[in-house]
């Protein structure tokens, strides 16, 4: 044994390293790195299926829930006939349907969530890191792995039931077949939801423990989901559409896409320094914010505190709009398309205001100009309007991985061209609203559009952290930068901006309008 | 074969290695010693591409570590800190698997398992489940592992812990043997006995930093000073440290020895052998007392603690 001599020549028929050679160009074709994923795959789906723990609730879920959600339909149906109420009991059977997938999804989350945490508590992930295989390949291997065993149970289970219920005597009701596709969708994308999720929140933790607790930040959003799926499918007036209901298709697009996000927010996190970085689960906020803090006085990115608020105003606000890149030009153009998507939709018939026609814009004038529009404290009032929905603007942005920062401030936007367009139909010149929104918008449109673009890019960069920054970082130097456009330039600019439309905008469109 | 130039890497403020520069040609090993935390295993994980270095570079295998991450892995076979081995695999589906990975035919990867397998007695546990394996067998079937796809380099740390002196020896065998073949080694370890008879180099890390780097006789003049002998008379030693200061400086003596430094013992001892022989001294026995390795690094780590240098540094 001792005395044999190792083959240590190099083996011809192994990949050369050249073929490994730089990354974007050489790297494989997608189909290489699905097929390097697909070997991840298979080892964690084998290691899945001999796990005890993973199996026995999968099997009880896959076969034994079937048969008693059908059972249940049976009976449930059979009960409310006698009341005439057979439209409930119809609509619980997609409702069960939807519940019998769920189920066994469910169980995707515990081996996402074994898959990565645990495989770091147990310091396996280190050798599988010391191979060849690309972040991404490791990552959709994974991803692939965690998903497959409970998704192939569910749709068992589920056609379980449905075999069940087209079988079954008691129930005469049958669910349409956009309505079953729907519900196969549903499931799919929840599993896939739950476990770029659970991706998510694996990086972040480096025990099996803290993974389970942040897991409910997955769990209590996917409950209400179902709670509101249940809703619709039991209230929707579209319920028996051969088409499906058209709420839950938007449910499966919008889901759809917050799989995309996630997945790419998995793919950024995903990576070995993040992995092998990360080693104590420490909440340190006050050394977050003193960090936030110094990076809202630097004037470059090594950190320099600016010496008083000039040099500040010169140099540290300008790196931070800088820093927000293509999201204000993004932002710019979703605002501009706002208004004019506002222009055209008030051209489509059925949506038109039909306003009174032949009034005098001169008598309007002279309401304006009484300040009929203000009373009190109306400053404040407007600054706080303004601020609330900008604030929001960016907690939906943090939350929606930017994606939602779009909702609040283009449709105001959205708004004014509605408007132009009624006032254009019923004979009256918009023009007024130029002189309405620039006076004090002069100030207010740069801002918003400075406020929308600061929480596009605080909600996406997760999506791509810049290179050589971690998720963390990068969150961090954006927040970083939201808060010192907030106080360098929204909060004073809001406030200006306010004082303009109480004080000064009234007379000018008062003027405006009286002038022959 | 494995290059590194300030090599730096810092984790939140704070520097787990510092500067960092190591030369390690085909063919050769070198050993890294250190205290634990000392940024072994960070340096490791550099070197195969796993952590991105904070500033500095490095080549392995000819390729830099930051540029082609995966040209790097896939010449680098890694026994990792911990074996990390899935427990519920059988040994021969776990090596068929990184076969896989490094992309090996499928005939390939069954010889190589195999003979792998035998070279280090753990044939007869190919289909047992890796969660019966005992900690010196799983530390083999890690080794293993990092051997499969036959790389050029090996980043070994600490190859032989757990092991019982038996294995312990295989795997040295199996380390000297490929390196006769030109493959190349770091190794990082705290058995100093075993670094000594393996390495051709030796790199001294603490805080981060390399205090000390060379071959062992190197080291071993630079920090512990020229070998040192003992003499050994019949009888008393009777004013022989006064008839013999000018040929030797004595370090120490007692009753009936002494012992002396000596910067060139081969021209130095025959004559001080004649000086013995015209006093009429009889002589017992005239050794070298060995230095070890282990004295070499005591050495280094005194030398640097004194000289302040085994805080981590951290960042401002």
């Amino acid at each position: 044994m001792g005395a044999q001599r190792m083959n240590t020549s190099t083996n011809p028929e192994v990949m050369p390293a050249s073929a490994y050679l730089s990354g974007n160009q050489s790297r494989a074709s997608s189909g290489r790195m699905l097929n390097n994923a697909l070997i991840i795959t298979r080892r964690e789906v084998r290691d899945s299926l001999r796990d005890w723990r993973i199996m026995g609730p999968i099997i009880i879920l896959t076969l034994l829930f079937p048969l008693l959600a059908q059972f249940v339909a049976g009976q449930f149906s059979t009960f409310l006939q006698g009341f005439g109420a057979e439209v409930i009991g119809g609509r619980t059977i997609p409702f069960l349907l939807m519940i019998v997938g769920f189920f066994p999804i469910s169980i995707s989350l515990v081996i996402a969530l074994e898959t990565f945490v645990g495989e770091k508590e147990r310091r396996s992930l280190e050798p599988l890191l010391s191979t060849p295989l690309s972040n991404t390949e490791l990552y959709v291997g994974k991803t692939l792995s965690a998903i497959l065993p409970p998704l192939v149970a569910s749709f068992i289970g589920m056609s379980i039931y449905l075999f069940g219920l087209f079988n079954s005597v008691e129930t005469a009701w049958r669910p349409p077949a956009a309505l079953v596709i729907q519900i196969f969708l549903l499931t799919t994308v929840q599993g896939l939801v739950m476990i770029t999720g659970a991706v998510v929140v694996s990086s972040q933790t480096t025990s099996t423990r803290a993974a389970n607790l942040l897991a409910s930040f997955i769990i209590i959003p996917i409950t209400m989901l179902i709670w509101i799926e249940s809703a619709i499918m039991f209230l929707a007036p579209d319920a028996e559409s051969p088409n499906g209901i058209g709420s839950l298709w938007a449910i499966i697009i919008g889901m759809g896409v917050v799989v995309a996000l996630l997945l790419r927010v998995g793919n950024s996190i995903f990576n070995r320094e993040e992995l092998l970085g990360r080693t104590l689960d420490k909440i340190d906020i006050k050394g977050f914010f003193r960090g936030v803090w110094s990076r809202v006085l630097a004037v470059d990115d090594q950190g320099t505190k600016a010496s008083n608020i000039f040099v500040w105003y010169r140099r540290s606000i300008p790196l931070s709009l800088r820093n927000l890149g293509f999201a204000v030009p993004i932002t710019t153009l979703f605002f501009i398309l706002a208004v004019v998507g506002g222009y055209i939709f008030g051209m489509i018939g059925s949506y038109q205001l039909r306003l009174p026609e032949g009034l005098s814009l001169q008598d309007a004038a002279q309401y304006v100009d009484a300040g009929l529009l203000f009373t009190g404290n109306a400053v404040f009032e407007v600054l706080m309007q303004n601020w609330r929905i900008l604030a929001l603007a960016t907690l939906f942005g943090v939350f929606t991985f930017g994606s939602m920062a779009f909702v609040l401030t283009p449709t105001v936007y959205f708004i004014i061209g509605y408007l132009a367009s009624q006032l254009l139909l019923s004979g009256y010149s918009p023009t007024f609203l130029i002189p309405a929104l620039l006076t004090h918008g002069i100030i207010e449109i740069p801002v918003i559009i400075i406020a929308t673009a600061a929480a596009l890019k605080l909600g996406a960069v997760v999506t791509r952290p810049p290179r050589g920054k971690t998720v963390g970082q990068a969150w961090s130097a954006a927040f970083s930068d939201t808060v010192k456009l907030w106080l360098g330039i929204l909060l004073p600019g809001l406030l200006l901006a306010a004082i303009i439309e109480v004080y000064i905008t009234p007379a000018v469109v008062a003027a405006f309008l009286s002038a022959p | 074969m494995i290059e590194a130039h300030e090599l730096t890497k810092d984790f939140d403020g704070f520097r787990a290695v510092d500067t960092v520069t190591l030369d390690v040609p085909a063919g050769s090993v070198l050993a890294v010693l250190g205290p634990n935390g000392a940024g072994k295993t960070t340096t490791v994980r550099m070197l195969t591409s796993i952590l991105q270095p904070t500033s500095g570079w490095a080549k392995v295998a000819g390729y830099d570590v930051a540029t082609h991450p995966e040209a790097v892995r896939a010449n680098v076979g890694v026994l990792t800190e911990q074996h990390g081995l899935y427990e519920r695999m059988k040994a021969i589906e776990y090596l068929d698997f990184f076969g896989q990975v490094y992309h090996l035919p499928a005939s390939v990867r069954r010889q190589r398992a195999y003979e792998l397998m035998e070279r280090f007695g753990l044939t007869f546990a190919l289909s047992k489940q890796l969660g019966e394996y005992s900690k010196g067998m799983k530390q083999k079937l890690a080794l293993v592992r990092a051997m499969l796809h036959d790389p050029p380099v090996l980043l070994l740390d600490e190859p032989t812990s757990a092991m019982d002196p038996q294995s312990a020896k295989l795997v040295r065998d199996a380390i000297i043997e490929l390196q006769r073949d030109k493959r190349t080694f770091l190794i990082t370890t705290h058995n100093l006995a075993e670094a000594q008879v393996l390495a051709d180099r030796i790199a001294i890390i603490r805080g981060g930093r390399i205090i000390a780097n060379g071959r062992f006789e190197e080291l071993a003049r630079q920090f512990v000073g020229e070998p040192i002998v003992e003499l050994k008379v019949q009888g008393e030693l009777n004013g022989l440290v006064h008839d013999i200061e000018d040929l030797v400086q004595v370090e120490e003596s007692g009753i009936n020895w002494l012992r002396y430094r000596v910067a060139e013992p081969s021209i130095t001892n025959p004559i001080l052998v004649r000086r013995l022989v015209e006093l009429g001294v009889e002589l017992i026995a005239l050794s070298p007392t060995t230095q070890t390795l282990e004295d070499i690094y005591l050495q280094v780590v005194k030398e640097d603690e004194m000289n302040g240098g085994a805080a981590h540094e951290h960042l401002h």
